[in-house]
């Protein structure tokens, strides 16, 4: 089992999250890890994505080769375009979300940005927002697109509800059920419409 | 034995926290502030007290544990690569003075120049100093290979260089942790009573001692097992793979074996027993480093005579920039991949101030007060009021190193550009413009210095500021006149009154400050989360 995984949005959006979640997902199952973060500059309202690998054999490289990610997970649609490069051709799903950050002027038309992904074999684009404000709070979109990543990982989706658990449980029993919630709604969004 | 999931930069604090240290020394830089900040924030540090403040900047972190590895302790020093430009002084020296505690100096490189100024390989100051020189390819060796450059550091009596780059610094992986922590040294003062006193009959005698250990040095780095020969059936090629370049290498072929001859380089000197060994069997040689081609340039010499030297220098890899896997495989004439092209509607995303930063208010009012004047005369400094050089602010016309604001203005009004502004935050300014504003005073400088203090060194993540509380004192103590020095609040419903107050520093033909006060948001944020978490907690428990 091997998955590379780019994982991008802009700074404070809670890629982090994301990584941490499915990381500490991987640890439970004893696969290796390594993933690459971005701190510094780039976090102010910037671009910021992650390399995370893992494996069940010892990984190499920090960074993912170009062209041989198995996975884009963007909480923002726009920055899930940076990464196009980094996806492998055969095999690569992007998963992302529909909902802009837009902070710059010179923002390109949602419809744009989305025909553009409408274009690769293999999407998931999800009203993230929208499906987190439903299961009770927006501020879970980040979990609702990792749910919708779920079916791609190659993990067991009773870890990363494990791994929520553990990494939520400090914020209160209400956080870790919003997640579970989220992540569950992203995960039927994606059965859904692939 | 323990498993921890660390960056490349925690490995590093958690080494040297299971090798006894008993103080790290520095000041904040991308990317090796998380060193010092895991070391603040582990339990086993506050158990064993081990002294972990951020110092004013890292000459004075240098010099710190300098003075503790004197008294016999064992002690860290971090800082990112241009870091070392300013503790260059004191850590040259210290290679002439020894180390008596095992001193070891953490300088993580910037390849590629993502939060930097350059991309300066810092592999250039061991050799310069003399001393060895670390360099992990991963987050294991990190770990292990701090424990040993104390181990290092005390059994040859220099300080130890540790490099890391920004991809190891900020990638995290399993690291496994020793069941042996060592205990710290006690107090033992240098058994040579003038070994620290560097008058030039004792700095000669100190520095021939150096020389005489280079060989020993070299030794160790063929003995250490950091620097591996691996050998291969296809002679036709030489690999010599330096620190994280050593992964990229071997993440291009299945199961990690490679065909040729390779020889890995973890620590410096280089033993040339080891090169020669692989030159004399190979065909050509490519050199794969992170950073400027140090020890490619070593092969080739001036002539380039011998056998072929493949690397940065040849263009078998690019000249600056990180390195990657895609262009190890290159350079290698392997096939590569090529995932979706970019599409052209994807524009940039630069970083920007944050919403409400009080540094937009500063330069609010700055812009309109400059409109009168010709362009060019806003010398600024490193931190976040850097991005005031973007659209939509364009505020400033200089960035080049700590410090520089103050000192450029005196020079360029020297020269006759009249009046000249110098914007400078508040750790900055304790970091390296005290002194800058003190040959102002001393020069009776047309200048305006603009001290932007949001109470925090808030680019590096909002860490303990030096200038915090002490600004206003320190300003009047250097002697800037007392009614030239004013402190406003960046508020958008004040900027009328700011800028009358700028407008009138500014015109004024002598040094004045303008101290901007107000926190910075993130760090405001922080404060209030926790706040409402523990009125939380109280609350519970009370019931």
């Amino acid at each position: 089992m091997k998955k590379d995984i780019i994982i991008s949005g802009v700074g404070g959006q809670g890629i982090l999250t994301i990584a941490a979640t499915i990381g500490t997902a991987a640890l439970i199952e004893g696969l290796h890890l390594k993933q690459s973060e971005v701190h510094g500059m780039a976090q102010r309202g910037g671009d910021v994505q992650a390399h995370l690998r893992i494996s069940s054999g010892p990984i190499a490289s920090d960074l993912i080769p170009e062209g041989e990610a198995d996975l884009i997970i963007s909480v923002e649609p726009l920055e899930s375009l940076r990464y196009f490069n980094m996806l492998n051709t055969d095999t690569g799903w992007l998963i992302t979300s529909m909902n802009p950050y837009n902070n710059i002027s010179n923002y390109p038309q949602l419809e744009e940005i989305l025909n553009a992904i409408w274009k690769l074999p293999r999407y998931v684009t999800i009203d993230a927002e929208k499906v987190a404000k439903d299961q009770g709070s927006i501020k879970a979109a980040n979990i609702v697109v990792l749910g919708a990543a779920s079916p791609f990982l190659g993990l067991k989706y009773t870890s990363l509800e494990k791994a929520l658990e553990k990494m939520f449980s400090r914020k209160g029993q209400d956080m870790v059920t919003l997640n579970l919630k989220a992540l569950k709604a992203g995960k039927n969004y994606t059965e859904k419409h692939t | 034995m323990e498993k921890l999931l660390l960056l490349g930069d925690e490995a590093i604090a958690q080494g040297a926290l299971d090798a006894g240290i008993s103080g790290v020394y520095a000041y904040p830089g991308t990317p090796s502030t998380e060193i010092t900040e895991y070391i603040q924030s582990s339990k086993q540090s506050k158990e064993n007290t081990v002294r972990s403040l951020w110092s004013a900047n890292e000459k004075t972190a240098m010099e710190t544990a300098i003075g503790m590895s004197y008294a016999g302790k064992r002690a860290m020093v971090c800082m990112k690569h241009v870091g070392l430009n300013v503790a260059a002084d004191p850590f040259i020296n210290a290679s002439i003075t020894g180390a008596n505690g095992g001193l070891v100096v953490v300088s993580a490189d910037d390849p590629s120049m993502h939060s930097s100024q350059n991309e300066q390989d810092s592999r250039f100051y061991g050799k310069f100093a003399q001393i060895p020189v670390m360099e992990p390819s991963n987050q294991q060796e990190a770990y292990d290979m701090t424990r040993y450059a104390f181990e290092l550091s005390e059994k040859m009596g220099v300080p130890v260089l540790m490099r890391v780059t920004t991809r190891l610094a900020h990638s995290r992986s399993i690291v496994s942790r020793t069941d042996k922590p060592l205990q710290q040294n006690s107090l033992r003062l240098p058994s040579s009573p003038k070994q620290y006193i560097l008058l030039p009959v004792n700095a000669r005698k100190q520095y021939n001692g150096l020389l005489q250990k280079q060989d020993i040095f070299e030794q160790d780095a063929a003995d250490s097992g950091y620097n591996v020969f691996i050998d291969g059936d296809d002679k036709s090629l030489g690999i010599i793979a330096c620190g994280l370049a050593y992964n990229y290498l071997i993440e291009n072929f299945p199961d990690f074996k490679i065909p040729y001859p390779v020889l890995k380089i973890s620590q410096y000197p280089i033993p040339a027993d080891m090169v020669k060994k692989l030159v004399d069997e190979v065909e050509e040689v490519l050199v794969m480093e992170e950073g400027y081609p140090l020890v490619e340039e070593l092969l080739r010499g001036l002539l380039n005579e011998g056998k072929k030297i493949r690397g940065r220098m040849d263009g078998s890899l690019p000249r600056a920039g990180e390195l990657n896997p895609k262009l190890v495989a290159k350079s290698l004439g392997m096939e590569v991949h090529n995932g979706f092209d970019l599409p052209g509607v994807l524009v940039g995303r630069p970083p920007l101030l944050c919403d409400g930063c009080p540094h937009t208010d500063s330069f609010l009012a700055l812009n309109e007060v400059m409109k009168k004047y010709s362009r060019g005369r806003v010398f600024s400094d490193i931190g976040c009021y850097t991005l005031s050089a973007l659209p939509p602010l364009e505020s400033i016309d200089t960035c080049v190193d700590m410090g520089a604001s103050i000192t450029m203005a005196i020079g360029a009004a020297d020269a006759g550009l009249v009046p000249s502004i110098a914007v400078i935050g508040d750790s900055t300014f304790t970091h390296s413009g005290m002194t800058g504003l003190l040959d102002a005073v001393n020069n009776h400088s047309p200048i305006t210095v603009f001290i932007l203090d949001n109470s925090t060194t808030a680019m590096t993540g909002g860490q303990h500021s030096s200038a915090l509380n002490r600004l206003d004192d320190i300003v009047k103590g250097v002697g800037v006149d007392p009614e030239h020095i004013h402190v406003i609040k960046p508020l958008r419903r004040l900027h009328e009154e700011n800028m009358k107050i700028i407008k009138k520093e500014v015109e004024y033909e002598g040094v004045s400050v303008v101290i901007a006060r107000r926190e910075c948001v993130q760090t405001l944020a922080r404060r209030m989360k926790l706040k409402a978490l523990e009125k939380k907690k109280a609350k519970q428990t009370a019931s």
